[in-house]
């Protein structure tokens, strides 16, 4: 049992083993949004508002924020977007950004404990990153690539994520606030990204004890019908032990794959979260509505 | 967040009408610890415990009983408004008996010979403990022994069979037969239920109805039990027109 607790001013979330699946809602990110990029840099935060709320209220459970966009003050707007979105919605967030110096400044101005998103396994990476992990006391996701690159051998995958965690340890960072990432390759150019990733998860779960959390969506890059293949990779991900992916709630086909696999993993009790979320709306007419306006336990997932 | 919203509601404030309907909403939403605490506090009031059970539990599960039929209320819910009934039923049990109230029928159910399905016979037997009936569950896989012997032994109003197999379903008809071949058959009122059956086959093998889910199963035990008992007392004593 590892828990990973991350949380805002005002709600905390688990990311844990046999604990309902965290979805980290990806929207918030200008990598391949044209027009978000363009707003963002102008100052204009309004698409970064209405996808948060759009994400909480699609269900997700956490949000990731990124401003990488080429050419523009990273730093000043990854803060500015975190401050932004804690304003408006209690999810607690993932600070991402591959500058260091904006990981930095997202950290000042967070409310709560971010996950830092993210760290690799490169020693000059891990020697600057860390220290402000512990500094801030926040979680961080590990991606087990370094100085070499992703290795295609999950053997030595698993060697990076288990060095970063034995560094972390170093700076004071308990394996229970690390999450890993096992780096999820394209299906449709790498045929056993799949197979590879199921084996990574069950043995970072199994042996070094970890959440663990990835980009689901890049497993269904370039393929027709794209969010049935991630949806599906996400429940096998998770029959195979993984805890968290950064991805979209509002994907209807990853959504239901997420919450049917929470409950085949009997992770959801009495099928809470299920149920309440496929309930026929019209069934039961007026009673049913004041009735569910009485109820002192309404099903829920977390 | 199912934690975070409970509400906190302190029974004892609560008037007699305003805790037996929070019972009721209590039941629907499984709520075992409330219920009860419920029923002891309408007991400590001076509420017999026969009116415990017609105006809170059995009322309450009258409703749940309803939604399930209709499709808002799905099995999970319906195994923890059944967990949270057998709460109340195990303070009431001792007391009903002590009063010597008579259950308003008894039935014996069980799953047939060969099949050891018994989701949806719990669910029949709590709905009918649930509108009043004095249920003996005598399990799944029972042969026609078996049968006999608690039909014997407890002399219920209705024998309830269940089957979710086809290749079980056909020994509903070998425990009816039975029944009849020794002179038995009209002493009781049988139902037949699980998945693969219908009114036909019901029909087919003798039975006196096919009840299509818990909320059926209820309704029906009720309403054919009062029917025989109004045909018996329009009847002079004697052998009966059915038999």
């Amino acid at each position: 049992m590892t828990n990973t607790v991350i949380s805002s001013a005002s709600r905390e979330v688990v990311i844990g083993f046999d604990r309902p699946f965290v979805m980290i809602g990806e929207r918030i990110n200008p990598t391949g949004r044209k027009l978000l990029a363009e707003e963002m840099k102008a100052g204009d935060f309004s698409r970064v508002e209405a996808d948060a709320i759009a994400q909480v209220a699609g269900g997700a459970h956490m949000l990731d924020v990124n401003a990488g966009i080429p050419l523009a003050d990273e730093p000043a707007l990854l803060a500015r977007a975190i401050q932004l979105v804690q304003a408006i919605t209690d999810v607690p967030l993932s600070i991402d950004s591959s500058i260091i110096a904006a990981l930095e400044a997202g950290l000042a101005v967070y409310q709560g404990k971010p996950l830092v998103n993210s760290v690799t396994g490169e020693d000059e990476v891990l020697e600057r990153v860390l220290p402000l992990v512990a500094k801030y006391g926040a979680a961080v996701v590990a991606i087990s690539n370094d100085e070499t690159g992703i290795s295609m051998d999950p053997d030595v995958r698993y060697a990076v994520a288990k060095k970063i965690v034995e560094r972390a340890a170093d700076h004071g960072i308990p394996y229970s606030d690390i999450v890993v990432d096992p780096l999820v390759m394209p299906i449709g150019a790498l045929g056993q990204a799949g197979q590879q990733a199921f084996k990574l998860i069950r043995r970072l779960r199994d042996e070094l004890k970890v959440n663990t959390t990835c980009g689901a969506g890049n497993v269904s890059f370039g393929l027709p019908n794209r969010q049935v293949i991630t949806g599906t990779f996400l429940a096998m991900a998770i029959g195979a032990g993984m805890t968290s992916a950064i991805t979209n709630p509002l994907h209807a086909e990853i959504k239901s794959a997420v919450m049917a696999a929470d409950v085949l993993s009997g992770n959801d009790g009495d099928c809470a979260a299920w149920i309440k979320a496929n309930r026929d709306p019209n069934a039961g007419g007026a009673d049913r509505e004041a009735r569910d306006a009485r109820r002192r336990r309404r099903p829920a997932g977390q | 967040m199912s934690d975070d919203d409970y509400d906190e509601i302190d029974l004892a404030s609560l008037s007699d009408d305003e805790l037996t309907k929070q019972m009721h909403d209590d039941l629907y939403d499984g709520l075992a610890e409330e219920i009860i605490e419920g029923t002891t506090i309408l007991l400590d009031r001076g509420w017999g415990p026969e009116k415990v059970l017609a105006e809170a539990l059995v009322e309450g599960m009258r409703i749940v009983g309803i939604d399930f039929r209709d499709g808002i209320l799905f099995v999970p819910e319906v195994l923890l408004s059944a967990n949270a009934m057998k709460g109340g039923m195990a303070i009431l049990r001792p007391l009903l008996a002590e009063t010597g109230a008579e259950p308003i029928g008894k039935v014996v159910i069980g799953t047939v010979k060969g099949d050891i399905h018994d989701i949806g016979k719990n669910l029949v037997a709590m709905m009918l403990e649930g509108a009043g009936f004095e249920v003996f569950d005598i399990g799944i896989n029972s042969d026609v022994d078996k049968y006999l012997a608690a039909l014997e032994e407890h002399q219920p109003d209705i024998l309830g069979l269940s089957a979710l197999l086809t290749t079980t379903m056909p020994y509903m008809k070998v425990v009816i037969d039975t029944l009849a071949a020794k002179g038995l058959r009209e002493k009781y009122i049988v139902l037949v239920g699980g998945a693969p059956l219908n009114e036909e086959f019901s029909a087919a093998i003798g039975a006196d109805a096919y009840c299509r889910d818990a909320a059926v199963a209820a309704e029906m035990a009720k309403s054919m039990i009062l029917a025989r008992r109004n045909l018996r007392r329009a009847e002079p004593p004697g052998p009966s027109v059915a038999s």
